[in-house]
């Protein structure tokens, strides 16, 4: 019987066996991996002729070739691909503004103003009502109304394509910008994950086998708009860039400018991965075979059911974990006073000159800060921190409070009331994109790495990128304008 | 033979020998795993559908997509099935078991270290012969496995006919055609699992016939040296291939005496009564 415990004489075994499987690897001529594959796939090949038969014709070209050819063409396929996605993000832009109008004036003009009476006459104390009902409530009433419809249109859609077998080709699209960037091709399949969720794109990375590769596609993973960020995009280009043109081509330039800024997060993947893997990440690109897996029609209710459950409600129940201590923490720091002004407007005050600088503003800047632990939130961050600092009171009741806004032009003039103009909403688009990601995904490369440096790279490498560009933008636009 | 004690029509009893009622007869236990008496390692290609069945079997909804590398983390979820309990672990889909990336390290140690007592490979039918790469490479370092023919419905609809009795001859284990997505080839997998795990059905894997020509020297040498140092290793020849190819997690392992520890499932596993 053999022990597990290793006596001095089992180690001196063991140790003489590796000294011997050394010098044996030094004799064996040429690649031994290619040996032993090599034995492995003749007699895989030997196998399946026996087992496999295909009676009566041949293979003629599948419907599955005749798709591919054109979806991954020189030609079509980018083009196909931004079709597709802009065709997505306009559904999802033009088919969530009505339940979106709804939800609000159900959560924020009946349900709000109908428990904050309550709440008074239950003889709560204005300081507790102010938590619960004007911090909590209101902030989880506005992630449910401004998150909600935009995900249950676009998740389905998104695992319905994904479903189909679609994704794979926009990785095989991808593939030799990658490479060409010096990062593995398989980081086209890793960034697709990222669109869904950082944190699992980045434990995606465990599929490449190079250490240096995999850092790369762990530090740039962040470039692809995850769950959280998607409704930002969607509201602020509905809102600002959509109001640009007429109404009837608003909804196709609003999907145009989130496509766009999706698109741009692509090419600073490739531009990050290029820098890194000229300096501090230098090396050969490793090669490797993509398969295209067959078409599968999508089984669309079991689909439905999962990206709602799954995607959806995941992401919404995040938001409102989220935006539960948020609120408090949002309406605390804006009703309590330090030297005759609240932190609030003490932070947002602070933070202005930088903000303004580089074409946002402090309450942008904020909002951020205050959203580390999940993009979610910053939408209704946003709002909460812009009344109270424009101190808008003639639609709230008092400073901090959330206020009746039952669509989005009186949002879009509350925030113009704050100083917003179309620079503001094209860099918070941009900032979007480019800022450190959620502490979930920070904390993620944390274990994925094993290394603090690293997470604290792909934290800081984003978001100052994210100034610099906020700040390039300014600067071009305040020249023309 | 085990009956089961929600009976309570004596029809039924006549009917818990048929396997149709025994798939009627799994309890899908989901995460909540306290213990169990049997485990299940689900090895695979990616995009085979190696999730469907995890998730089918085991009542979870692990995210499935026509996306290869969907799964690069250890899922684990259970079943009871016939009065005994399965822990069911799925492994990342990978294509080989010998290069050094993290899924594949994943799915070779746990395959290795973690002895399951069965293990299911899925592969998929349409595309056999690159398949069989990796279950040939599974059957190198355990003799309880299972293949779990998948994707028969597409195979049929290419026109493709696999003959699963003379894959099952060539390779020594019970190979099992099913259609996962539409529940087809189920009920038989899950008694295959059974027998397997009980040892009432007792695999005698084909391990490759031709070592490496270039090898043949090194693998006799080392061979004999780990077989006079532990006699119990079922798949010495294959530690022999790691320790060539140097694996320092295998490295590790000899040096910790934990290779010591693996022994041959049947020569110790009870043999269930069943």
């Amino acid at each position: 019987m053999i022990t597990s415990s290793s006596t001095p004489e089992s180690v001196a075994q063991a140790e003489e066996i590796l000294r011997e499987a050394q010098r044996w690897r030094q004799q064996i001529p040429g690649d031994l991996h290619e040996h032993v594959v090599e034995a492995i796939y003749s007699q895989a090949a030997r196998l399946a002729s026996r087992a496999v038969t295909r009676p009566g014709l041949a293979a003629q070209p599948t419907l599955d070739r005749t798709i591919d050819r054109i979806v991954t063409s020189r030609m079509w396929g980018f083009p196909i691909m931004l079709l597709l996605f802009a065709l997505m993000f306009w559904l999802t832009i033009s088919g969530s503004n009505v339940p979106s109008g709804l939800l609000a004036s159900l959560l924020v003009d009946q349900l709000y103003p109908m428990l904050r009476e309550g709440a008074t006459s239950v003889g709560f104390p204005w300081w507790l009502r102010g938590v619960l009902v004007d911090g909590m409530y209101l902030a989880t009433a506005w992630v449910v109304s401004v998150m909600l419809p935009p995900m249950a249109i676009f998740f389905p859609m998104f695992t319905l394509l994904e479903d189909f077998g679609y994704l794979p080709r926009v990785a095989f699209n991808l593939d030799h910008l990658f490479k060409k960037a010096g990062a593995h091709g398989k980081q086209s399949m890793t960034t697709m994950m990222g669109f869904g969720c950082n944190a699992a794109g980045v434990v995606a990375t465990r599929i490449i086998d190079s250490p240096r590769e995999r850092l790369i596609a762990i530090i740039t993973n962040n470039f692809a708009l995850c769950n959280g960020r998607w409704p930002t995009q969607f509201l602020i280009a509905t809102l600002f860039i959509g109001s640009l043109v007429p109404a009837h081509w608003a909804g196709l330039v609003s999907a145009g400018a989130v496509t766009g800024v999706a698109a741009l997060g692509i090419g600073f993947t490739l531009l990050s991965a290029w820098a890194l893997s000229r300096t501090v990440l230098k090396g050969e690109v490793s090669t490797f075979s993509l398969e295209l897996p067959p078409y599968r029609p999508p089984r669309i209710w079991q689909t439905l059911y999962t990206s709602l459950i799954d995607r959806t409600m995941f992401v919404l129940w995040r938001a409102i974990v989220f935006a539960l201590p948020a609120g408090a923490v949002i309406w605390l720091s804006a009703n309590i006073h330090v030297g005759g002004n609240s932190i609030a407007e003490h932070l947002v005050g602070g933070l202005d000159p930088v903000a303004l600088f580089v074409g946002l503003n402090g309450v942008i800047l904020l909002a951020y800060i205050v959203a580390i632990p999940a993009n979610e939130i910053i939408i209704p961050t946003i709002l909460m921190l812009t009344v109270m600092v424009t101190g808008s009171h003639e639609v709230g009741q008092g400073a901090g409070v959330m206020f009746e806004l039952d669509s989005d032009q009186a949002v879009k003039s509350l925030l113009t009331a704050g100083g917003w103009t179309t620079l503001t909403a094209v860099n918070l688009m941009l900032f979007s994109l480019l800022h450190n990601p959620c502490s979930t995904t920070i904390y993620t490369i944390y274990k994925e790495t094993g290394s603090a440096r690293w997470a604290a790279l792909a934290a800081l490498l984003p978001l100052g990128m994210g100034f610099l560009v906020t700040f390039l933008v300014a600067q071009i636009w305040r020249f023309f304008s | 033979m085990n009956t089961p004690a929600t009976t309570t029509l004596p029809a039924h009893e006549t009917c818990a020998s048929c396997s149709v009622y025994r798939a009627a007869n799994l309890k899908k236990l989901g995460v909540n795993m306290a213990r169990w008496d049997y485990v299940v390692a689900l090895a695979g290609n990616p995009n085979t559908g190696k999730s469907t069945v995890f998730n089918a079997l085991t009542g979870l909804r692990q995210h499935t997509g026509n996306w290869p590398g969907k799964t690069v983390m250890r899922a684990e979820g259970g079943f009871d099935y016939d009065g005994k309990r399965f822990k069911m672990v799925d492994l990342p889909g990978t294509y080989s078991l010998l290069s050094t990336s993290l899924d594949e390290q994943i799915a070779r140690d746990f395959i290795l270290f973690g002895q399951p007592d069965v293990t299911i490979v899925v592969a998929d039918a349409t595309r056999l012969e690159r398949n069989l790469n990796l279950v040939l490479q599974v059957l190198e370092i355990t003799d309880r496995a299972v293949v779990c023919l998948n994707l028969m419905d597409e195979a049929r609809r290419h026109g493709l006919q696999v003959d699963e009795r003379q894959l099952a001859r060539d390779l020594g284990v019970p190979v099992v055609p099913t259609a996962a997505r539409r529940g087809e080839g189920l009920p038989e997998l899950l008694q295959t699992i059974r027998d397997v795990a009980t040892g009432k059905t007792v695999c005698r894997p084909q391990r490759l016939e031709q070592e490496p020509p270039a090898l043949q020297p090194a693998l006799a040498s080392l061979l004999a040296r780990l077989k006079a140092a532990y006699p119990n290793l079922p798949n010495a020849r294959w530690v022999a291939m790691r320790l060539l190819a140097g694996d320092d997690h295998l490295a590790k392992a000899l040096r910790s005496g934990e290779l010591g520890t693996l022994t041959n499932h049947a020569q110790l596993a009870p043999v269930a009564t069943s």
